[in-house]
């Protein structure tokens, strides 16, 4: 216990400096962990169906930022140990996120198009387990196509300690933090106050009418996977950024907490999700003080007790069985 | 009670016969798919009892699994000590030494992935559709993760060295029970019970079935049998680890269902042993074109394609019979 603690917290000495330090860990984790969350919790709310492959979409995020960067040149060769990349500025860290968002949502609307889509109509079990083939298919054509062995990421960001006054965090997660907050806050936004937002309110409310009002049911499904897949691009470049590895099955894991947190929140609300992935990524954090594999537990004990206790989540609304 | 004991006896008989007959003119690589396809039927008939005839679509079937093959490893392997002298192993209850001494400990295996169905279950089945399936894929997650953390079974390096007992004639012995034993359920005021909860949960209710304990119920049936192919499987493969009972394996068994046709239990036979073969088959395409990785690619599609094509699965919710084939055969009556 005492080393434990003199690894998580070096200069001082107290358990709870140490509790502190790692609840802050457990916001940058957990904003990862939103970020995913929030594409699982719009395709539920629009579908009813738990996107498995979302977390592959995350994965695809860092992978599409990483081939660009190597073909200019920015990443270590693994053939030439003497090759030292050159600094990424700062226009090509922008240009690495939005080519990484733009392609993800590419290929969330072309999942929902062509293995959703034929599947609206029939049942929702033939649904979830064609979104169990869609991920593997992705998860196992990452692996034929970039191989399975981890990948080094290049820096986009000098990772240096900020000293935040209780607590120190490294640049790199407080990134984290800030960019999940803004695209949130964003994205809370957007469905709120625009007309797009209010057609997938719409069609998450009552599919059926909203077509009858003269909602693009179609196309606001397509902006859905579309913006949900946005969110998880820039989750997969920010955990690539941090981590600095990325490996074809780093969305596996990653894609089934997402999940959780989005259960614990209450599938179906946004606001849920991020509350739902902080909630998971500081208990996970506080958990892994104490013991790092059993950390992994937490989540899917968490979601068991969640779905007993209280099965429409934290903030979500408990709907009536129709009879 | 005459008829079962005629079926239980033919189809050991048959076993010994196919296994004397497997030992005897068939190569090694063939013998081991064949068991491998009889450990398939198992979970897969028995996961066709939870998520075939009483809807409960289950996604934690791997995790009884382990159960099984761990609790039947501890009693064929830990029990067993060196005895440094004499330099032999000595088993400590005679009980469960030598071949015969594997059905106990499978039995026991089988009947504690029972009780953890039984307390997976009663809390996770008032659940349904979706958020089962989350429950109890989460359930095995955590059965792993505890198996990883636990040093004394070896951690993630998992539990090597278990003895050679899973032979052709117990698992084939062991998929001919389950299989007759669901021939019966199914046909029985329980299955039909079941079916009713499977077709509309309300009406069950109302008609004055006892929904919740007939979900346990079947939960635990479902349980035990994959407890035994764990077992099973871990003997057969002599080294067990928590990975090898991962979610994938879960969805393996899934996968072989919806392939048949969920809630047909030949149909469930007919995708265990297809998702058994195809997998072998395809490892020479793979090795031939030189694409690792293919095989999954391609397990993959195929699902997605099925589930867009035939969501029903090959027969849908009927049964392989003679009187089915005579039908699709030409010249027979429509």
């Amino acid at each position: 216990m005492l080393e434990l603690l003199a690894t998580a917290d070096p200069g001082g000495t107290s358990l709870a400096q140490a509790l502190l330090q790692q609840v802050a860990n457990g916001i940058a984790k957990g904003s990862v962990y939103a970020l995913i969350a929030v594409g699982y919790t719009m395709v539920y709310g629009v579908l009813q169906l738990i996107n498995f492959a979302h977390g592959e979409v995350y994965m695809l995020g860092a992978y599409f930022s990483y081939y660009p960067a190597k073909w200019m040149g920015y990443t270590t060769d693994p053939e030439d140990p003497t090759f030292v990349p050159a600094k990424v500025p700062l226009y090509v860290v922008g240009f690495l996120f939005v080519c990484s968002m733009a392609c993800c949502a590419l290929l969330g609307m072309l999942i929902e198009r062509f293995a959703y889509r034929p599947l609206r109509d029939s049942s929702r079990l033939a649904a979830l387990i064609t979104a169990i083939g869609v991920s593997l298919l992705l998860q196992n054509g990452g692996i034929m196509l970039f191989k399975a062995d981890p990948r080094g990421f290049p820096t986009l960001v000098e990772q240096s300690s900020v000293d935040l006054g209780l607590v120190a965090l490294t640049n790199t997660k407080i990134i984290i933090v800030v960019v999940a907050a803004v695209m949130m806050t964003g994205l809370h936004l957007f469905v709120q106050k625009t007309r797009p937002g209010a057609a997938m309110r719409a069609c998450s409310f009552d599919m059926r009418t909203a077509r009858l009002m003269g909602v693009n049911v179609d196309g606001t499904i397509g902006l859905t996977f579309a913006i949900g897949s946005i969110m998880a691009a820039v989750a997969g470049v920010l955990v690539a950024m941090d981590q600095p590895t990325i490996d074809p099955l780093m969305g596996l894991m990653a894609g089934l907490k997402a999940f959780v947190a989005a259960v614990l929140g209450g599938i179906g609300s946004i606001p849920g999700a991020a509350l739902g992935g902080l909630l998971l990524g500081v208990t996970e954090s506080v958990v892994g003080t104490f013991s790092t594999t059993y950390a992994e537990a937490v989540a899917f004990v968490l979601l068991i007790l969640v779905l007993l206790v209280k099965p429409s989540g934290l903030l979500g609304k408990s709907g009536r069985e129709k009879v | 009670m005459h008829r079962t004991l005629l079926l239980l006896v033919a189809g050991v008989s048959l076993a010994f016969g196919v296994d004397w007959f497997l030992g005897e003119f068939i190569e090694e690589y063939v013998v081991r798919i064949i068991n491998l396809c009889g450990i398939a039927i198992i979970l897969a008939v028995s996961l066709n009892v939870i998520n075939g005839l009483c809807g409960q679509f289950s996604l934690g079937h791997a995790g009884f699994m382990a159960i099984g093959a761990y609790v039947s490893a501890y009693f064929t392997t830990t029990l067993r000590v060196l005895n440094t002298e004499t330099g032999e192993t000595v088993v400590r209850s005679p009980l469960f030494d030598g071949a015969w001494g594997f059905v106990p400990a499978l039995l026991i295996g089988g009947m504690a992935a029972a009780a953890a169905g039984l307390v997976v279950g009663v809390p996770t089945l008032r659940l349904k559709g979706d958020y089962l399936a989350i429950a109890t894929l989460g359930f095995g997650e955590i059965v792993i993760i505890m198996l990883t953390n636990f040093e004394s079974v070896g951690a993630a390096r998992g539990l090597p060295g278990l003895p050679n007992y899973a032979s052709s004639f117990w698992i084939l012995t062991f998929a001919w029970i389950c299989v007759v034993s669901s021939v019966f359920l199914q046909r029985s005021t329980f299955g039909r019970a079941l079916i009713a909860i499977r077709e509309n949960e309300l009406a069950a209710e109302v008609m004055g079935i006892r929904v919740a304990r007939l979900k346990v119920m079947a939960f635990i049936y479902g349980a035990f049998f994959a407890g035994l192919a764990g077992g099973l499987l871990g003997h057969l493969l002599r080294t067990i680890s928590p990975s090898t009972f991962g979610f994938m394996k879960s969805i393996e068994v899934v996968v072989m269902l919806v392939l048949g046709g969920l809630g047909s239990l030949t149909g469930a036979i007919v995708g265990a042993i297809v998702l058994t073969v195809l997998p072998e088959a395809l490892r020479d395409v793979e090795q031939q074109a030189k694409l690792p990785g293919i095989r999954m690619v391609v397990y993959a599609l195929v699902l997605i394609l099925l589930m867009i094509f035939r969501p029903q699965g090959i027969f849908g919710q009927r049964e392989l019979s003679l009187k089915l084939l005579r039908r699709l055969l030409p010249g027979g009556r429509k």
